[in-house]
């Protein structure tokens, strides 16, 4: 059991939880995800792991609620448990003094960049970052990327909140300014890193992308993750989840993500028919 | 007197050769694709005692020769026999962990069934099937009494791995004295047992009361315990672990890198048995983990897997199951009575066939698969036929569903993080056969990370050999 120290909502359907998870805290790098199970009859769902504190022994995952079990997440408190996490997964982000990098995160995706961004930043690179979401109110960890950045640029595509659209357009203002660029990661919906990857192969600019297939088991048993990667298959699991932009198949990846759509309406209807918390105690 | 002695068992003898081999009571087909429930109902009391007086009780015997972990098995039978069940359930344990597992998934007719006197005329001793009787009675009856545990001998064992070379390893050792945590990556225990093997062949009731078995013995689990990710082997030995034993299985799909593969619909087998049979998607949305219900299934293969794979299929599609295998029906490596029980449950099959490319429709979701037909050549060095496509024969059938069951690899994530345990081309670990040690010092391994997509009982083997030799390494303190 994985018990919730901290919860903290940082927006209208977005929550940040710390777990208490001694070993995975001692061992976790940038770029690396959990997967849990809420309880007996819950999915396992990959959550990047945002920042961890081996002295606490706490890690912290931000996730928004998207479908049953996230919703069921969502409506955890403080000092509720989770029954299985497992993780570090994944490979780590290949860090290094890349010289100059732009972090996008867009909508969720800002969560993941940000622990990518602190460590890119700790090792030397100007970071410039760019953060997005559709609206003021969904916007998270502003602060933080502040903090981690040496310029922050904002988003909304309402125009609710600082710059009025989508956070490519940031992007090509920096290439039409001539900014010196040497790598760019870029992680949101995956139509948001399709546009990126568009957009920094015509400047042929090294883009960094996280992937977020689905998965069932997360340490490349089952291949539910896999992905096309330079026209090879990859498990994005123990591959990735981050891969080089420019060679994934998005349009297939966009696809394969829709797989179970009537089966989660299902089960997000059937979480609203028997009002949540119902469910858990079962 | 001389006379007497020997002419009575041969007026026996002739008695019991005349009873004919007792089949266990199954599950009428129609009724049973429409649940997961198990589909044999095992032997009652008598049914097991006509049979187990079958045997002829060998001077001899063969069938012990052809267990892979040498179980006494005229003893355990003629115990049987003489309807004295709970001994002859003491009496397996002594050299088999997992009877109620073993009785029923291992593959009798290859092995110790294959070498029974009785097959020479007519059929075997229902080796198997008396085994699984005999461990279900003990478990029914409750109260199965634990071996006496030696002192702590102040040595400790990290498991890596809990499947069946994993649980053999680790109860070995505990019976020696030795302190065991097993380490599994996923949530439960029980490796392919749980994940694989379906409900209706081996449920999963029955590998949780072989694994409390080995709790109460004193054997510690850790969960969700990535090795390689969240502690290396190093980090193992750095915890003051003695020696480690890795059984973590084959479990890396292969897929078969034709067009129309990552498709939706399309699944490697690993993925849809671990859905089903770990994360229960037969039972959503009461369980959250869903499967795609097709109407049509394919399943591509010809082993267990592929087998397993289509009669859970035929459990939760609508229309029809079809396994399409590139060679030949005498040459498909899956359990006779698991093709038989496929058929009767009206999968159908397409031999000498293959896929070569797979067609969706405009949202990426499955609809057809186009398939050609395979001529075997002559045969090649491993002595089998190699088949061959026609050029030409190729022709499309419709399918919502594919499941891909063509064979795994070796999961490379422990011999990635720990360089110095050598493995061969094929990524198994590399160990000396007769004491399953690698090439890192304390460290052992077996099961089919060593020996690729094997059987349970081998894996068992191996875990039990590791553990003598791990003990003796322990022992011996010059390692
Ligand atoms: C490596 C990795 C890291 C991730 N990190 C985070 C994170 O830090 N924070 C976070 O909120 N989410 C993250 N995700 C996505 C998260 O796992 C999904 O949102 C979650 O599985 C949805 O589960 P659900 O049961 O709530 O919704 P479901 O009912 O399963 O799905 C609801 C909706 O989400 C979509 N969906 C389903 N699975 C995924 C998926 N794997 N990725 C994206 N969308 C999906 C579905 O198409 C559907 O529209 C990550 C995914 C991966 C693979
Ligand atoms: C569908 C199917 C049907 C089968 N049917 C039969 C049958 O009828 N009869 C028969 O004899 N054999 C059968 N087999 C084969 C048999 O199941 C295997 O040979 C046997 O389970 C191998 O045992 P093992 O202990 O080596 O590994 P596994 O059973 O594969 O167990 C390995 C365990 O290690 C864990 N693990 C993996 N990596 C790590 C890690 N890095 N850290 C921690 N834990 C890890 C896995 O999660 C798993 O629990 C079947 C196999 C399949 C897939
Ligand atoms: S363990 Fe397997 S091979 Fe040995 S007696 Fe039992 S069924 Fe036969
Ligand atoms: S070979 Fe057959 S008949 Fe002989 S002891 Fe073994 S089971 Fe009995
Ligand atoms: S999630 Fe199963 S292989 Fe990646």
């Amino acid at each position: 059991m994985f018990e919730i120290v901290e919860k903290v909502r940082l927006a209208h359907s977005v929550a940040l939880f710390r777990l208490k998870a001694p070993a995975i805290a001692s061992k976790r790098k940038a770029g690396q995800f959990i997967m849990l199970r809420l309880n007996e009859y819950g999915e396992r769902i990959p959550l990047t792991i945002v920042d961890s504190d081996p002295e606490q022994g706490t890690i912290t995952l931000i996730s928004q609620e998207m479908g049953k079990t996230t919703s069921m997440l969502g409506a955890l408190d403080k000092g509720a448990s989770i029954l299985d996490v497992v993780g570090p997964l994944g490979k780590p982000t290949h860090v290094e003094n890349f010289g100059t990098a732009v972090c996008i995160g867009g909508g969720i995706g800002t969560a993941p960049v940000y622990p990518i961004t602190a460590a890119l930043k700790n090792a030397g690179n100007k970071v410039l970052s760019v953060i997005g979401a559709r609206t003021k109110g969904l916007l998270i960890l502003e602060d933080e990327m502040r903090k981690v950045s040496d310029e922050l640029f904002v988003t909304t595509d309402d125009g609710s909140y600082k710059h009025h659209g989508f956070v490519t357009q940031i992007l090509q203002n920096l290439i039409e300014e001539q900014t010196k660029i040497n790598v760019v990661f870029a992680i949101g919906p995956l139509s948001m890193m399709r546009a990126v990857c568009n957009l920094t192969r015509q400047h042929g600019l090294p883009t960094i992308v996280s992937l977020n297939p689905i998965m069932v088991d997360g340490t490349g048993m089952c291949g539910s993750c896999r992905v096309t990667v330079g026209g090879k298959n990859m498990f994005a699991c123990v591959d990735g989840p981050e891969f080089n932009g420019h060679e994934v198949d998005f349009d297939e990846l966009i696809r394969r993500n829709r797989s179970y759509f009537k089966e989660e309406k299902m089960a997000m209807e059937e979480l609203t028919y028997h009002e949540g918390p119902r469910c858990y105690e079962r | 007197m001389l006379r007497e002695v020997t002419l009575k068992p041969l007026a026996d003898k002739s008695a019991r050769m005349k009873i004919p081999r007792q089949d266990m009571p199954e599950q009428d087909p129609l009724e049973r694709i429409t649940n997961f429930r198990e589909v044999p109902f095992g032997y009652t009391e008598e049914l097991a005692m006509k049979e187990a007086t079958r045997c002829l009780q060998c001077k001899d015997p063969q069938c012990v020769a052809g267990c892979p972990v040498n179980i006494n098995i005229p003893w355990f039978v003629r115990l049987v026999a003489e309807g004295k069940f709970i001994e002859a359930a003491w009496k397996i344990r002594e050299t088999n962990l997992l009877p109620a597992v073993c009785g029923r998934v291992c593959r009798q007719e290859d092995q110790c069934e294959k070498f029974c006197i009785r097959g020479k005329k007519g059929k075997a001793v229902a080796i198997g099937a008396l085994e699984r009787f005999v461990a279900d009675y003990e478990r029914e009856k409750g109260d199965v009494p634990i071996p006496e545990i030696p002192a702590w001998t102040g040595k400790k064992v990290a498991v890596v791995g809990s499947g069946p070379a994993g649980l053999t390893a680790a109860g070995d050792l505990v019976k020696r004295g030795h302190r065991v945590t097993i380490f599994e990556a996923l949530h439960v225990p029980g490796g392919v047992l749980m994940y694989g093997i379906p409900e209706f062949r081996l449920p999963k009731k029955i590998v949780k009361a072989e694994i409390e078995y080995l709790k109460r013995m004193g054997v510690e689990f850790e969960f969700n315990a990535v090795i390689g990710k969240l502690f290396t082997v190093d980090d193992l030995f750095a915890e003051g672990y003695d020696a480690v034993f890795i059984g973590t299985g084959a479990g890396l799909p292969i897929f078969m890198n034709i067009p129309g593969e990552n498709l939706v619909g399309v699944y490697s087998s690993n993925e849809y048995l671990t859905r089903v049979n770990l994360m229960r998607a037969y039972r959503f949305p009461e369980y959250d983990t869903p499967v795609l219900r097709g109407r049509k299934v394919i399943v591509v293969g010809g082993g267990n897997t592929a087998l397993d794979a289509s009669r859970t299929a035929r459990r939760l599609c609508y229309e029809d199951v079809t396994v399409v295998y590139r060679r030949s029906r005498e040459e498909m490596p899956a359990r006779r009575e698991e093709i038989k029980h496929a058929e009767e449950e009206g999968v159908k099959f397409l031999f000498l066939t293959a896929p070569t490319r797979y067609l969706g429709d405009r949202e990426g979701r499955l609809v057809r698969a186009e398939l050609v037909r395979m001529e075997l050549s002559g045969p090649d060095e491993s002595g089998r036929r190699r088949p061959l496509p026609a050029a030409g024969s190729e022709f499309q059938i419709d399918a919502d569903i594919v499941i891909v069951a063509v064979g795994n690899l070796i999961n490379p994530i422990i011999p990635l993080s720990s360089p110095d345990i050598r493995v061969n081309r094929c990524g198994n670990i590399i160990v000396e056969p007769s004491t399953e040690k690698t090439s890192k010092k304390g460290v052992f391994a077996g099961g089919d990370i060593v020996r690729g997509g094997a059987t349970v009982i081998l894996a068992m083997g191996d875990g039990r050999r590791a553990a003598y030799n791990i003990h003796e390494y322990l022992t011996d303190n010059k390692g």
